[in-house]
C-alpha cells in the first residue's frame, strides 16, 4: 500500500493511500468533530460536523468520505468551520426534544459532549417541538424519537454488522423517523435478534436499555468496531 | 432492420398520409382543456363533410402555446386556431380552405413562434408520438443508422464534444467530456465489466414542463439519443426515470419503447450491427431529490432515493456500482440533431460557452404561457416582452425567476442579461432546467423566496442536517418576516443559515435552497425591511 504526505493544520501527517481525512488526523491526534461516523460502520456523511476546507477548493469536503492526496493541505479549525459546526449542533438540539435532566444518556452522551466541544453556550434557532413517541414494546430496549438526530449509526450496525436490517428510516425531512421492520412497533418485529448493536451504536439516549433512569446509559459504540476487527481476517 | 427498411417505412408513411392534415395538439395542457373530445368531433367533422379521402385528423405532441390551448394547426395551410372548442370542430374543417371561422384564428407569425429556434422540438406539433412511422418519416433513426455503420465511439464522442453541448438539466456540465469519462471508466475492479446510460425525467421545479413535453411530444427522439450514447460509451441498458406525476409521458414511452423494439431499433443487434441495448421505464415516486443523479441511482436500484457523497461520480461507480452516464431529457434529445446535422451547425446556435438551443417553460404572470425554444444568448427582455408579450393585464414585470428553487430572481432592471450559463449565474440565478416563472408588480418577492423554502423544506430527503433543519428554520424566518413579526436580527440571522446552508449541505437540492432567498435579498432587500416588525425598528433606530 502506497503512502501520501499531506499537512493538517500546519503538521505535515503521512497516511494510507486509502484512508480517510478523518482517519488520518485522527492518528495525528488532529481532533475533527464527528457524530454519525462510527468506527466499523460504512461512511454516511450526513451530519456535516467532519467538513474541513482543503486548499484548492471552494467547497467544504467530508473529512469521513475524503481520501487523503499527496500534497493535500488540510484545515480543520477555522474560523468558517467552528461557527458552522456550532451552528448545526444548535440546529440538531432545535429538531427534537433534548432534554437533558432527564436524559438515560446524560454525562455519557456524544451530542452533549459535541455541544460542549464546539462551545454552544445557547441555541438561536426556534426549537420545533415535535411530537415524539417513545416504543417500548420490545422486551429489553426502548427507542425515544425526542432524542434521536438521525445519525442512522444503528441502522447500519444492524444492516452492516448484525446483517438483519431491522431499521430503517421512513418519512422524509424533519419527518424522517425511525422505524423497525415494515413500521411495526420493535416489539413485533419479526427479524430483530435483539442483539443490542443498535444500542452499542447509539450516540444519545435514543435508544437505551429498559428500566434504566436519568444518566444510567453508557453507550459502548467502540464495540462495534471490536466485533468487525474480530471478524476481519488475522494478520 | 436495415437502411432500406427504414427508408420504405418512411415512403410508405409519405404515401399514406393525406393533402391536408388537421393537427390537434394532444399533449397534456390542450388534454387538461378538452383536446381529445376535440379531436373526435373534428374527426366526425371530416367524415360528416365528406372529406375524408384528403383529410386527416392527426393527434400531435405539444405545439408551445399551451395557455391558449386546445390547439388545432393545419398543414401544408399553417391556419392556426386557439382554445378552439369541439362545438367548432365542423366550423375549422368548413374552413380548411382559408374561409371564416368562428374558432380564434392565432398567428403563425407571432414573435412567439418567429422567435424560436427547433431543435428538440422541431417534431412538436408536427408528428404523432404514438407512432414511429412518423418519427421515422421525419428522419427519425437516420442518425442511430449513421453512427453505427461510420463511426466510431470515439469519433461520436468527439462530434459531441465539439457541438459544446452541456448538460440542460441545469448544471451544464459538458456532455462531451461526461461521455468521454464513462467511456473510459473501467469501473470497480471487482465490479461486473456493465456500464448504463440513465435518462433524467425527474423534472421537478415548479412552473417548469419542458421534458414532459418533449417526454409526450416526441419519445423516439429521446429514446435514439440514448441509443446513440449508450453505443459512444459502451452501455447495453439504459433507464428512463419518468416521474409518476407524467402518465401521459410515461404512456407514450412505453408504447414508443414497444414499438421500436419491434422495428428492431432496440434489442439485439441494432441495424445488424453487434451494438445491443435496451431500456427499461422507472417511475419515480415522488420526491423531488430524485432528480439529483445519486438519489436518482438509489432509487432506480430499489433503494430509498437519498444522495450520497460525491466522488465517486456515477461516471465513475453508478448504478450498482458499474460505470453510468445520467444525462437529462432535453440532452438526449439534442443528440441526433447533433449527429445529423453536425457539430459544427450545432456550436454556431448560441454564445461563446453556451452553445445551442435552450427549451424555456413561460409561466406565471405572462400573457404567453407555454414552451419556448431558443437559441442561448438571447436577453431576458426578448423573451418576455417579445415571445411573451410581457404581463397579461399590462402592467410591469418586476421579476423572472429561473431555474425553480435552485434559482434566483433576476430583477427587470437585468433584463438584457443574455440567457446562458456564466450570465446567469453572475446576476446570482442558473439557467436550470428551463422554468421561467415572470412576476409583476403585485408579486411579494419574500413571500416567493417563502414558497420556494417550502418547496424545498418538504422536498428535503432528510439525510443531512443542515438540509434538513436549516430550510425549516429559514422557513420559519421568513414566516416571520411575511407576518410582520420579524426584527431586523432576524434578517441577518436569515443570511448566516443561507451561508451554512449553502456551504455544508450534501447535495445540490440544499447547496441550492438558499439562492432564492439571497436572490431576493440581493435585489429587493427593501421589500424585507418593510415587513419588519415597527416597534422593533423603533427600537434599533438612534
Amino acid at each position: 500500500m502506497s503512502a501520501k504526505t499531506l499537512t493538517i493544520d500546519g503538521q505535515m501527517v503521512s497516511a494510507g493511500a486509502d484512508e480517510s481525512i478523518l482517519q488520518a488526523a485522527r492518528e495525528a491526534g488532529i481532533r475533527i468533530p464527528t457524530l454519525c461516523h462510527l468506527d466499523g460502520l460504512s461512511e454516511m456523511g450526513a451530519c456535516r460536523l467532519c467538513l474541513v476546507e482543503v486548499v484548492g477548493t471552494s467547497k467544504l469536503q467530508p473529512a469521513c468520505h475524503t481520501s487523503v492526496a499527496e500534497g493535500m493541505e488540510v484545515r480543520t479549525d477555522t474560523e468558517r468551520l467552528r461557527a458552522h459546526r456550532r451552528a448545526i449542533v444548535e440546529l440538531i438540539f432545535a429538531e427534537r426534544n433534548h432534554v437533558c435532566a432527564v436524559c438515560v444518556a446524560s454525562g455519557h452522551c456524544e451530542l452533549q459532549n459535541l455541544a460542549a466541544a464546539v462551545g454552544m453556550t445557547h441555541v438561536r434557532y426556534e426549537y420545533l417541538a415535535p411530537s415524539c413517541a417513545v416504543d417500548i414494546s420490545h422486551a429489553r430496549f426502548g427507542i425515544d424519537h425526542n432524542r434521536c438526530v438521525l445519525c442512522t449509526r444503528c441502522v447500519r450496525a444492524c444492516d452492516e454488522v448484525e446483517g438483519v436490517h431491522t431499521w430503517d428510516i421512513a418519512g422524509r425531512g424533519t419527518e424522517s423517523r425511525l422505524i423497525t421492520d415494515l413500521h411495526v412497533p420493535w416489539g413485533e418485529a419479526a427479524s430483530c435478534t435483539s442483539c443490542g448493536k443498535c444500542l452499542l451504536a447509539c450516540p444519545t439516549g435514543a435508544i437505551f436499555h429498559r428500566g434504566s433512569t436519568v444518566a444510567e446509559l453508557e453507550h459502548e459504540p467502540t464495540r462495534i468496531a471490536a466485533i468487525v476487527a474480530a471478524r476481519s481476517e488475522r494478520w | 432492420m436495415d437502411l432500406t427498411e427504414l427508408h420504405g417505412i418512411a415512403e410508405r408513411e409519405r404515401a399514406r398520409r393525406k393533402a391536408i392534415r388537421i393537427h390537434c395538439c394532444t399533449s397534456l395542457g390542450c388534454h387538461a382543456s378538452g383536446a381529445l373530445e376535440l379531436q373526435r368531433r373534428l374527426e366526425a367533422a371530416v367524415e360528416a363533410a365528406g372529406r375524408a379521402d384528403t383529410v386527416e385528423v392527426v393527434g400531435v405532441g405539444c405545439i408551445g402555446f399551451c395557455g391558449h390551448g386546445p390547439l388545432v394547426s393545419v398543414e401544408p395551410s399553417g391556419l392556426l386556431f386557439e382554445r378552439v372548442t369541439p362545438e367548432q370542430a365542423p366550423d375549422i374543417v368548413a374552413a380548411l380552405d382559408g374561409g371564416p371561422c368562428a374558432a380564434q384564428r392565432g398567428d403563425p407569425n407571432h414573435p412567439f413562434f418567429s422567435r424560436q429556434l427547433l431543435v428538440v422540438r422541431r417534431n412538436g406539433g408536427r408528428i404523432d408520438p404514438e407512432r414511429i412511422e412518423e418519427y421515422i418519416a421525419a428522419g427519425g433513426y437516420q442518425a442511430l443508422y449513421d453512427v453505427l455503420h461510420d463511426q466510431s465511439p470515439a469519433e461520436v464522442i468527439d462530434a459531441i464534444t465539439r457541438s459544446g453541448l452541456r448538460g440542460r438539466g441545469g448544471a451544464g456540465y459538458p456532455t462531451g467530456l461526461k461521455w468521454a469519462t464513462v467511456a473510459k471508466s473501467k469501473g470497480a475492479p471487482q465490479g461486473a465489466p456493465r456500464k448504463f446510460v440513465v435518462c433524467n425525467g425527474d423534472e421537478g421545479d415548479p412552473g417548469a414542463f419542458m421534458d414532459r413535453s418533449i417526454l409526450e411530444s416526441d419519445p423516439h427522439l429521446v429514446l435514439e439519443g440514448m441509443s446513440i450514447a449508450a453505443y459512444a460509451v459502451g452501455a447495453d441498458q439504459g433507464f428512463l426515470y419518468v416521474r409518476g406525476e407524467y402518465p401521459l409521458a410515461i404512456q407514450r414511452l412505453s408504447k414508443a419503447i414497444t414499438q421500436a423494439r419491434k422495428h428492431g431499433l432496440l434489442g439485439s443487434q441494432i441495424f445488424d450491427t453487434a451494438f445491443d441495448f435496451k431500456v427499461e421505464i422507472r417511475v419515480g415516486a415522488g420526491a423531488f431529490v430524485c432528480g439529483e443523479e445519486t438519489a436518482l441511482i438509489a432509487s432506480i436500484e430499489g433503494r430509498r432515493g437519498q444522495p450520497r457523497p460525491r466522488p465517486p461520480y456515477p461516471a465513475e461507480r453508478g448504478l450498482w456500482g458499474c460505470p453510468t452516464l445520467i444525462n437529462n431529457v432535453e440532452t438526449f434529445a439534442n443528440i441526433a440533431p447533433i449527429i445529423s446535422r453536425g457539430a459544427d451547425w450545432y456550436a454556431g446556435i448560441g454564445t461563446a460557452k453556451s452553445r445551442g438551443t435552450k427549451v424555456f417553460a413561460l409561466a406565471g404572470k405572462i400573457r404567453n404561457t407555454g414552451l419556448i425554444e431558443v437559441p442561448m444568448g438571447i436577453t431576458l427582455r426578448e423573451i418576455v416582452e417579445e415571445l411573451g408579450g410581457g404581463t397579461a393585464d399590462g402592467s410591469p414585470v418586476k421579476a423572472v425567476q429561473t431555474g425553480g428553487p435552485s434559482g434566483g430572481c433576476i430583477p427587470a432592471s437585468l433584463f438584457d442579461t443574455p440567457v446562458d450559463y456564466e450570465s446567469l449565474a453572475a446576476v446570482g440565478s442558473i439557467m436550470g432546467s428551463g422554468g421561467m416563472v415572470v412576476m409583476d408588480d403585485a408579486t411579494s418577492m419574500v413571500e416567493i423566496a417563502r414558497f420556494y423554502m417550502e418547496f424545498c423544506m418538504d422536498e428535503s430527503c432528510g439525510k443531512c442536517v443542515p438540509c434538513r433543519v436549516g430550510t425549516v428554520q429559514m422557513h420559519h424566518l421568513l414566516d416571520r418576516i411575511c407576518n410582520g413579526e420579524a426584527t431586523p436580527a432576524e434578517i441577518v440571522q436569515l443570511e448566516e443559515l443561507c451561508q451554512l446552508v449553502r456551504e455544508t449541505s450534501l447535495c445540490g437540492l440544499g447547496q441550492s435552497a438558499p439562492n432564492p432567498v439571497l436572490s431576493t435579498l440581493r435585489y429587493f432587500r427593501d421589500e424585507y425591511e418593510e415587513r419588519l416588525r415597527h416597534e422593533a425598528l423603533a427600537e434599533e433606530a438612534p
